[in-house]
């Protein structure tokens, strides 16, 4: 506490005592009750922390421990046998991965980017339809996989577009599923770039698209890269859409785009050996769950890392 | 601008402000972005048109009664018996136990990170806590079969207490493996919302001699409050939506109960498990996937809609 300040006369003097004399027995009296419950509060505040933590922590040891066996690489060469489960492994399944992921990208990113864009930058908030584009995204992007997944049987495999089951209509339902995590994170980069920076590249002339092109995009690029991230991780872990869309059939070739004959995923892979009642086949699907652990995680991390490094303040 | 007598250097000045060409091409890039924006309208519209279709189809088969309120859902029998609630009981029987265990652990950590830890704690258990949001369902749902099963739920319940027989599947796991994939869920949108309140509303109750307890319970809490139901009708419509766990840890075995020591099926796992392969279209099996699929959708369409008005309503007061 600092100094009081020299007083004009004695009576001020003892009011200031007295009140000073009250507040500090007030602070002083806390109900020993209240003490006492405050630090069982955060005791137990802390333990369901701990327990979420723990939870994290058992899920990656029990991996660990129960695929560590089958671990090597012959995982990421051999294909998959039903026989022979020490020759068995996730090749096409890993393909198969990184080619649905591959669409998924050249989907998402220029679509998602551009109903970013128009939400942000053409379209006017108080029109209603434009509310309802934005509510209709909010919603979308807790629908349900495995509708989806329906979605994808009846409308891009069957249906309008007829495409079969092939690779590339499950590439396209899984699209369909981050796009709206995409335009979500997208907006809200777009959206942290402040207006005078708009203003400024305006005022010397440049065009609406010229602005967003060279000074908007560039500048939330960090944001959209984060939001690009997070969704093509979680398409990458998504299994409930594929098994619908065709990802089911026993599948020993490496897959192909567009090819009728079948494809597969990794985490559609692993499902199928853990439902195996043999135990080496449960071993194969934790090493599995390893492999696609390890990648997530490091997707997840990079991309939190990249927002917590680039989030600007202007 | 009219080409008065008094038009002068402003009448210059607007001509050379004028734009030299009419650019088509911003029109067009704006056509071709507001296309990508009505993309997701189509989305919705085509998640519905392809519900619809095979819905109407299938009550033209089954009667509305039988699904709507009948108990026992039997496909596979003769005559097969479609009545939903029995899988609606297995998907709500699920969701119920994990907002058991979700909830206190969500919101107990979002308090925790919000009002007690340090900057230097929520700086790095945040970031730990979203990548448990990463972690692919296969996985949460392997763990609960092969370790929350045998290593949690059965010696806290053992077999001996109800007829002597450890069970291979039960709601319970699928329950704590849904409840593991939410707490994120719940701990960061509350966490969010709560630091939100303003600082001005701590420190008066602080000044008031208020412990932090009461300050988080009665202060921050029910100020934050539309955000953190929010945040937990967000993770009841992931928890009913969840396919993969159920699909392992739960069981297949339609059971009109929401007692989590039963094996059950969901309704996603319903459709996750007949629709896959060759399911041949326009049989009565492949029309009851669309029509639990549009019950599905109903159920998570209103708690996304009462979730995202919430949202919207705390952003409102404290932005």
């Amino acid at each position: 506490m600092s100094a009081p300040a020299p007083l004009a006369n004695e009576r001020s003097r003892l009011a200031v005592a007295g009140a000073r004399a009250t507040v500090a027995a007030g602070l002083r009296e806390q109900p020993r009750r209240d003490v006492w419950l405050n630090a069982v509060f955060a005791g137990l505040l802390l333990l369901a922390i701990l327990i979420a933590l723990a939870g994290l922590t058992a899920l990656l040891i029990q991996a660990f421990i129960k695929g560590a066996p089958a671990l090597s690489s012959d995982l990421f060469t051999n294909v998959p046998s039903t026989l022979n489960p020490d020759k068995a492994g996730f090749r096409p399944a890993i393909l198969g991965s990184l080619e649905l992921i591959a669409g998924v990208i050249l989907f998402v990113v220029p679509v998602g980017i551009g109903a970013a864009i128009y939400l942000e930058e053409y379209a006017d908030g108080s029109k209603w339809w434009n509310r309802a584009i934005e509510v209709n995204i909010q919603n979308l992007a807790a629908v349900p996989s495995i509708i989806y997944g329906i979605l994808g049987l009846a409308f891009i495999v069957r249906g309008p577009l007829d495409l079969g089951f092939i690779l590339v209509a499950g590439s396209l339902t899984l699209a369909l599923l981050v796009l709206p995590l995409v335009i979500i994170a997208s907006r809200e980069a777009i959206r942290a770039v402040p207006d005078s920076i708009r203003q400024g590249s305006l005022a010397l002339g440049a065009t609406k698209w010229q602005t967003i092109r060279t000074q908007v995009l560039p500048a939330s690029i960090p944001g959209i890269a984060t939001g690009v991230i997070l969704a093509v991780s979680r398409a990458l872990g998504e299994a409930a859409p594929l098994l619908l869309v065709g990802a089911t059939v026993f599948v020993t070739f490496d897959p192909t785009p567009f090819s009728e004959d079948g494809f597969s995923a990794m985490p559609v892979q692993i499902f199928q050996y853990f439902q195996r009642p043999q135990d080496e086949f449960q071993t194969l699907a934790a090493a599995g769950v390893i492999v696609m652990l390890v990648v997530l995680l490091a997707m997840n991390s990079f991309a939190i890392w990249l927002r917590n490094r680039y989030e600007q303040r202007w | 601008m009219s080409d008065g007598i008094g038009a002068g250097p402003a009448g210059e000045l607007s001509r050379r402000l004028r734009a030299p060409s009419p650019r088509y091409g911003e029109k067009v890039i704006q056509g071709l972005l507001a296309f990508c924006g009505l993309l997701s309208v189509v989305t919705t519209t085509a998640i519905v048109l392809s519900l619809l279709g095979p819905t109407i189809g299938f009550f033209e088969i089954v009667p509305g009664d039988e699904f709507f309120f009948g108990i026992d859902w039997t496909p596979q029998f003769e005559p097969p018996s479609f009545g939903v609630l029995a899988i609606v009981a297995g998907t709500l029987n699920v969701a119920l136990w994990a907002m058991l265990v979700a909830v206190p652990v969500g919101l107990g950590a979002a308090i925790y990170l919000s009002e007690y830890a340090t900057p230097r704690v929520r700086k790095t258990v945040k970031p730990v806590l979203e990548i448990l949001a990463g972690i692919p369902t296969v996985a949460i749902g392997i763990f609960a079969v092969s370790f929350l099963l045998p290593e949690i739920i059965q010696p806290l319940w053992p077999g001996d207490l109800h007829g002597g027989v450890e069970k291979p599947f039960m709601a319970g796991a699928a329950s704590l493996g849904i409840g593991l994939m939410v707490v994120p869920i719940i701990a960061s949108i509350s966490d969010d919302a709560m630091s939100a309140v303003p600082r001005g509303l701590r420190e008066g109750a602080y000044a008031m001699g208020a412990t932090k307890m009461k300050v988080a319970t009665r202060v921050v809490f029910p100020a934050a409050l539309s955000g953190i139901v929010a945040s937990v009708v967000l993770a009841i419509s992931r928890a009913v939506g969840e396919t993969m766990i159920v699909l392992i840890a739960g069981g297949s075995q339609p059971n009109f109960t929401l007692w989590f020591n039963e094996a059950i099926q969901a309704m996603t796992a319903y459709i996750g498990v007949t629709a896959t392969g060759d399911i041949s279209t326009g049989t009565v099996d492949y029309k009851s996937v669309f029509a639990v699929g549009s019950v599905l959708f109903a159920m998570t369409l209103t708690m996304n809609l009462i979730s995202i008005r919430l949202v919207r309503k705390y952003r409102e007061v404290y932005e």
